[in-house]
């Protein structure tokens, strides 16, 4: 008895499941040909777009939740539109981006980590925004990493939202305490060594020499990549499809950082630091020295804080121009209304008025010279390096670099935590992954 | 007896009527209505995103731009050639042999526990039965926090001992354990307490009065009668715990070195984090599904065959 009702369960199930899948495979198949190809359309609006007090939708992700929620204020309280901000988890943005996506539910604008850029303008997400911004009188002065990460087929799709810029942070008192010299920054990764171990060699409860995020491939590429641009290399070929990671000057970059970490003058939660606490060492004052985001420059108090571009195994500076680019999504029907937005976002208005007033990065070079910078050297000098910057390029770029389970985090633990001879080796693994 | 209800389809409509009378339309047709919530509900809710997880799987479906056509079999060829497939095969097995282990001989211990002593046997229950209402999430975050190196209460031990809890593989895998026993032990506890309770007392009477010792009446009473919870029990556990996800996902990220990746993150991370590819984690979705139908097949063979015996 117990058999046959199993088996009369199990056919009508078949059924179902056979009516069912002919529905849902009409429905896929008249739904296929809606989003593809990656000729988003242009948005049609005046150099100023339109303020007709229409409410707009905008997503950002949590890491800049500070500037994006100051923008929005200072916006909102100007002008008749309204946008409405929606804070996503860092690790949640990418799975609600998709999902969005793919039922046609994205907001009127979406900020976008700039390395994700290239593939979300590929994949159509965003609408062309070349008309506008080529009307923008000061477009040779914006960020040229970000508009580059935007562009595809030579139509500019996205602005750089907010800039995030990796710099090397120093702890003044506490290089003071060592007997360094608290106005000036190691000018190479032999400094940089030497430099941490001074501070560890203080041998003080809870403080180390440095500290870095071992386990957070984000992290890594953030602060470890300007060290090799420092020395005039690259990391990824112009395509962004083969890695060259195992430069000579990568390479000494690995064993300048496995002779920190064997020498103990790493913070050891570095090792399993997987993102969220990576800079909160730093911000305690209990780490030395770090290469750390300029945004935190504003939230780092209690100490004093020397701020210099990254430097590389023989001297030179760099910076990683990270953060996120913004852009009009696919599914906006108010995009002249975005566009109001996006232009004022440029203006000196927001860019000195809101984002340099809260000690930010602005994202145009002919107003790096503000008057809130003026007033603290360090700001100019982020301005400065930030022009020396670079943002890498490729479409696999999360797949390769900052998924937990990405080659290139292979690659630095193998390097650092283990003996450093499988290099070449998981370097190919991570030019197999951006090759596909 | 739960074991059949656990095994019959909840979509099953009721058996048709027994009696040859015959029926007027009016009656069937209030047969349907009372149905109809239901078949509405598994018909939108199971078997629609079944079918969708089946044509994402042999369909070209990137997540950002969408069903691309039909592409069958490229996906699973592309999900068993994924180099953490065999890894997170095997460590998902290793998890779910401790998980259930673990869990099945605690609960039983611990509802052995709370059923013999009577002094303390409110508050031993409550304090069991209390993780149990913390969302595994939740539970997961306060053990991060617990756990962490540098901001965890532990820490200074940790530093004292040079180790710490996410450290190594190992570590990983046990702190990762000793969460889900402490979530979940409760929880089977009170499941095996029902069984406990269920066996009749004057077989345990009858056995002292033969002069059986505690080990032998445990043995030859209570294992046997106890069989349709543990049954109930193990195949809650290892389902469970071959689907787990969401402690891996916030206390390891599957790390350190990529030793903590489970079937389900790896799925995740296919389709969210990097390769975007929902076809590919669709088609380890549907590998793991058939695998789960033919585990759980023989589970219920195996307690269904000793239960006859």
């Amino acid at each position: 008895m117990r058999i046959t009702r199993t088996r009369t369960a199990g056919m009508r199930l078949a059924a179902g499941v056979l009516t069912a899948g002919l529905l849902v495979g009409l429905a896929a198949c008249s739904r296929a040909d809606d989003n593809s190809g990656s000729d988003g359309a242009a948005v049609t609006a005046g150099p100023d777009g339109t303020d007709d007090g229409t409410t707009l939708t905008l997503w950002t992700r949590a890491p800049l939740e500070k500037q994006a929620k100051l923008l929005v204020a200072a916006y909102n309280e100007s002008h008749k539109n309204q946008v409405e901000l929606t804070v996503v988890p860092n690790d949640d943005y990418v799975a609600k981006v998709g999902a969005a996506a793919g039922s046609g539910g994205l907001p009127d604008l979406f900020a976008a980590d700039i390395v994700y850029v290239p593939n979300w303008v590929k994949q159509g997400l965003f609408q062309d925004l070349t008309a506008q911004i080529d009307g923008l009188s000061f477009k040779d002065a914006i960020n040229k990493g970000h508009l580059a990460a935007g562009t595809a087929d030579g139509k500019e799709h996205v602005l750089p939202f907010v800039l995030d810029l990796s710099m090397l942070f120093w702890n003044k008192d506490l290089y003071k305490e060592a007997g360094l010299d608290p106005d000036k920054g190691p000018a190479n990764m032999t400094e940089y060594v030497a430099n941490a171990k001074a501070i560890q060699a203080l041998g003080k409860p809870d403080t180390y020499g440095t500290a870095t995020g071992l386990n957070c491939g984000g992290c890594l590429v953030f602060t470890w990549f300007p060290s090799v641009w420092a020395d005039g290399d690259q990391v990824m070929n112009a395509d962004g499809t083969e890695s060259l990671l195992n430069s000579d000057t990568a390479k000494s970059v690995y064993s300048s950082w496995k002779d920190l970490w064997d020498s103990g003058a790493v913070l050891p939660s570095s090792k399993d630091e997987a993102g969220p606490t990576w800079t909160a060492g730093f911000t305690e004052g209990k780490v030395g020295q770090m290469f750390y985001p300029a945004t935190l420059l504003s939230s780092t108090t209690g100490f004093d804080v020397g701020v210099a571009g990254i430097p590389g195994p023989k001297g030179g500076e760099s910076t990683f121009v990270g953060g996120d680019g913004i852009g009009v999504s696919k599914d906006s029907k108010n995009a002249a209304q975005a566009w109001n937005f996006l232009n004022w976002m440029m203006s000196e208005d927001a860019q000195v008025g809101v984002l340099a007033k809260d000690n930010d990065v602005v994202s145009r070079s002919d107003l790096a010279n503000n008057e809130y910078a003026a007033k603290d050297p360090r700001l100019v000098t982020i301005n400065e390096v930030a022009a020396k910057g670079d943002t890498p390029v490729a479409l696999n770029f999360q797949q390769a670099f900052n998924a937990p389970n990405s080659p290139w985090l292979t690659l630095v633990r193998n390097a650092v935590l283990g003996d450093g001879s499988s290099v070449d080796k998981d370097n190919d693994e991570i030019t197999a992954v951006l090759s596909q | 007896m739960t074991l059949h209800t656990a095994a019959a389809p909840p979509a099953a409509p009721a058996p048709p009527g027994t009696a040859p009378r015959r029926r007027t339309n009016g009656h069937r047709l209030r047969g349907w209505g009372y149905a109809s919530p239901t078949a509405l509900f598994v018909l939108v809710l199971f078997v629609v995103p079944l079918v969708l997880v089946f044509r994402m799987s042999a369909s070209k479906w990137p997540l950002l731009s969408g069903d691309q056509g039909i592409n069958f079999p490229d996906n699973f060829t592309a999900a068993v050639d994924n180099r953490f497939f065999v890894d997170s095969v095997l460590f998902t097995l290793k998890y779910t042999f401790f998980a259930t282990i673990l869990l099945i001989g605690l609960g039983l211990g611990l509802a052995m526990l709370v059923q013999e002593s009577s002094r303390w046997k409110g508050l031993l229950r409550t304090s069991f039965l209390v993780p149990s209402a913390l969302g595994l999430a939740s539970a997961s975050l306060l053990f991060y926090v617990l756990y962490s190196p540098l901001v965890g209460p532990l820490a200074p031990v940790m530093e004292h001992f040079g180790w710490s809890f996410l450290g190594t593989p190992n570590a990983a895998l046990a702190s990762t354990l000793f969460l889900i026993v402490w979530r979940y032990a409760g929880f089977y506890m009170l499941l095996m307490l029902v069984g406990l309770q269920a066996i009749p007392s004057d077989i345990y009477e009858a056995a002292r009065m033969d002069g059986a010792s505690r080990w032998h009446t445990f043995w030859r009473i209570t294992i046997p009668l106890l069989r349709p919870t543990l049954a109930l029990t193990t195949i809650l556990c290892v389902t469970g715990s071959l689907l787990a996800f969401e402690q891996f996902y916030i206390l390891t990220k599957g790390g350190p070195d990529n030793s903590t990746i489970t079937v389900v993150q790896l799925i995740y991370s296919v389709a969210f984090q990097g390769q975007n590819d929902l076809g590919v984690a669709a088609a380890l979705s549907v590998i793991v599904l058939a695998a789960l139908v033919v585990i759980n097949v023989v589970q219920l063979r195996a307690f269904r065959g000793s239960d006859e015996s």
